[in-house]
């Protein structure tokens, strides 16, 4: 039985989406987007002109819910397949979008360069518990116009696996979908084969930006997924109530649903978010708040309920540091979207707001997810029974070491994590050197680097891809990107 | 490849038939019983001890080697017995005085014939003078000593008190293993080496009778 960890009765649920359409219909949803605004007046939607109001029908959510996808499918950039996102399907994928990095060396943040992000890229390639990569943070050594699309180039370059990304403005949208064509081949391959998840984010409360609700339509256009990232802030942007947070979420989520499926039905899509609890001491966003992580857990069964596949920024942490409260907050937060079964769990690697990534946190966390996929597998009789056998095996033999039994069923039933986890005796762990946690995560960081292959996307599209973003890099007035030996 | 090597590569795979099938060969083949014990066996083995150590192997990888081992020797050992081939040490191995825990002391047992010692294993709640009479009797050069309680732990100082006290702690070495004894307490009751897992007592026993 594979376990699993409910928070809403089917009757809330229910409650808590018609209390969010209500919502959408009755006060309406701010989108500063005119072709937007057009396009649901034309199924009905009342338009405040001049304000970037609109009043959404009942019409007009049940058609975007009826056309969504149930499941969807990433594949890598070669063409294979890596993620099914649906049921209690559970996938990882690193926190996206940092703004620093920080330092092993220096135990401070900093901006991070062209050469961290490969390092990052290297790195991913190599996790196994982490099935995608995220464009995770901003190289800070080319403009900010194209450090959104420079990360995607860099990640599409460097590693195989599929790519949770987004835009900073209208205008990346385009080099961004070019780069994913010059992977696939053509509009039509990449629609079949979707490379790239974009998060595009509402405003807490009720607002979509010119920028994120033209990236859905884009995204649309295109067929490129989309998870909506709703972010309401418990007792300050959104009720104080979990409940009353959820509404909100629901809301929000689904006025973005109603652009994307309105413009290209069909279109896939998770239903994801990163909200949180308002810390009125701090004034500020607790990812790692065990309400936080509630709300994740139950607005991805409200996404269930709807028969969507799901997305939540929460296996992460607000830590300064790599240290305990890094590794707890994570862990909790990994488990728990693990046991409700959300289906692209974002966070890895990630520290202090979502602003910060750790390469060594990010290979501590990937065992953190090793640890809960294995604890979502269950329990399960495999030729336990009749036990006796077995048993009169142990008795005669002493152990069971070399059992068939146990050779058959070792390894799918323990699983064994990498190095960063100490598991050795006392003895054994100083004779080794005695590492503390950071310097086990470090080493494996310097292994696997060493240990990179190139990703096998032939050579002239890796040329292409350079060919494109050199192209760009000039158009806003760089001569040259940062070297990349 | 030529037979030894042969032999060796199937036992690090754990194929205990196909040892004993070329052991035979070899024999047949008048290849020197030493040179298929060094050579063929013990070369296997060594190497699966230091893919253990280094994690790429697990537990029941050694054990399946150290099957295979045994499944050569025990058609190489009558041989090296009439050619007078010398083992290369005989150990003794037991649990201590009222200790009925023995499955750590297994595994060391396992772990040291599979590194080719002779292994005369006391079984459990093993008297400090048994230690000494069996090693004495058997010529043996190492005792290895195993305990889990707190309160059985002192035993291990009565055996090698015992062994000061016939002025055989120079030719008996002692080893000491278990959960609750340390490199410490090793130094304390004056025992010659600790070892920390299976592995570790089989390195501190070559190293105690200096063949590493």
């Amino acid at each position: 039985m594979r376990p699993v960890v409910k928070f809403l009765e089917d009757e809330l649920i229910e409650r808590i989406i018609s209390e969010a359409r209500d919502i959408l219909c009755k006060l309406g949803v701010e989108i500063h987007n005119k072709d937007i605004l057009s396009m649901l007046r034309d199924y009905g939607a009342k338009v405040e002109p001049n304000k970037y109001h609109v009043f959404l029908t009942e019409d007009i959510i049940d058609r975007a819910l009826k056309t969504a996808p149930g499941s969807f499918n990433l594949y890598d950039v070669l063409g294979y397949e890596t993620h099914n996102f649906s049921g209690f399907n559970v996938y990882f994928t690193p926190g996206s979008t940092a703004l620093n990095i920080l330092d092993y060396e220096t135990e401070k943040i900093r901006r991070p360069t062209t050469t961290d992000y490969i390092n990052y890229t290297k790195v991913v390639s190599r996790l196994e518990n982490i099935a995608s990569q995220s464009t995770a943070f901003i190289p800070a050594d080319v403009t900010e116009k194209i450090s959104d699309s420079y990360r995607l180039y860099l990640s599409l370059l460097y590693c195989e696996k599929p790519v949770v990304t987004g835009s900073f403005t209208i205008q990346a949208f385009n080099i961004m979908k070019d780069l994913q064509l010059v992977v696939r081949g053509t509009k039509e391959e990449l629609a079949k084969k979707p490379l790239t998840i974009f998060s595009c984010c509402p405003t807490s409360p009720l607002k979509w930006s010119d920028v994120t609700s033209q990236n859905v339509l884009d995204c649309a256009l295109y067929s490129i997924p989309v998870e909506y990232i709703s972010m309401p802030l418990s007792g300050f942007m959104a009720p104080v109530t979990l409940v009353g947070t959820l509404v909100q979420h629901t809301a929000e989520t689904l006025s973005g649903l109603v652009i994307s499926q309105l413009t290209n039905p069909g279109t896939p899509v998770l239903y994801g978010g990163s909200p949180a609890i308002f810390d009125v001491r701090y004034e500020t966003t607790p990812t790692g708040a065990v309400e936080t992580q509630m709300i994740d857990c139950a607005y991805n069964e409200i996404g269930k309920y709807l028969g969507l596949p799901t997305q939540a920024y929460i296996s992460l942490s607000d830590s300064k540091q790599f240290d305990a409260q890094a590794g707890l907050e994570s862990s909790m937060g990994a488990t728990l979207a693990a046991l409700a079964g959300i289906n692209n769990i974002s966070g890895p690697g990630m520290l202090d707001f979502e602003s910060c990534q750790s390469l060594e946190k990010l290979v501590l966390d990937n065992e953190i997810c090793g640890t809960t996929l294995r604890l979502i597998k269950g329990i399960e009789p495999r030729e336990d029974f009749p036990s006796l056998p077995r048993f009169k095996e142990l008795l005669k033999e002493k152990h069971l070491l070399i059992s068939e039994h146990t050779l058959r069923y070792l390894r799918e039933e323990h699983y064994f994590p990498g190095a960063v986890i100490d598991r050795a005796n006392r003895a054994r762990w100083l004779e080794e050197g005695g590492l503390t946690l950071c310097e086990r995560a470090h080493r494996e960081i310097k292994r696997v680097i060493k240990e990179y292959k190139p990703s096998k996307l032939p050579d002239e599209i890796k040329g292409e891809l350079t060919r494109l973003m050199e192209d760009e890099a000039r158009r806003y007035g760089m001569d040259s990107l940062p070297s990349r030996l | 490849m030529d037979i030894l090597k042969q032999i060796a590569e199937n036992l690090r795979q754990g194929n205990d038939k196909k040892v004993l099938e070329l052991t035979k060969q070899a024999i047949k083949q008048k290849i020197p019983s030493k040179e298929i014990l060094d050579n063929g066996l013990i070369a296997g083995m060594n190497v699966i001890g230091e893919k253990f150590k280094a994690h790429e192997i697990f537990l029941p990888d050694v054990l399946l080697a150290a099957r295979a081992m045994y499944a050569g020797m025990d058609e190489l050992k009558p041989i090296l017995i009439k050619e007078r081939v010398p083992t290369i040490g005989k150990v003794v191995i037991g649990t201590v005085q009222g200790d009925l825990h023995d499955i750590g002391k297994n595994l060391v047992g396992i772990m040291l014939k599979g590194a080719g010692f002779e292994v005369i294993d006391l079984g459990n709640d093993v008297s400090p003078e048994r230690f000494i009479e069996v090693a004495k009797k058997e010529n043996a050069r190492v005792i290895g000593m195993s305990a889990l309680l707190t309160t059985t732990m002192l035993g291990m100082k009565k055996v090698i008190d015992l062994l000061n006290k016939q002025s055989l702690s120079g030719e008996i070495k002692t080893i000491i293993g278990g959960a609750p004894v340390s490199e410490e307490f090793a130094r304390e009751i004056g025992a010659d080496a600790y070892g920390y897992d299976s592995t570790s007592a089989v390195e501190c026993v070559k190293k105690l009778i200096k063949i590493s």
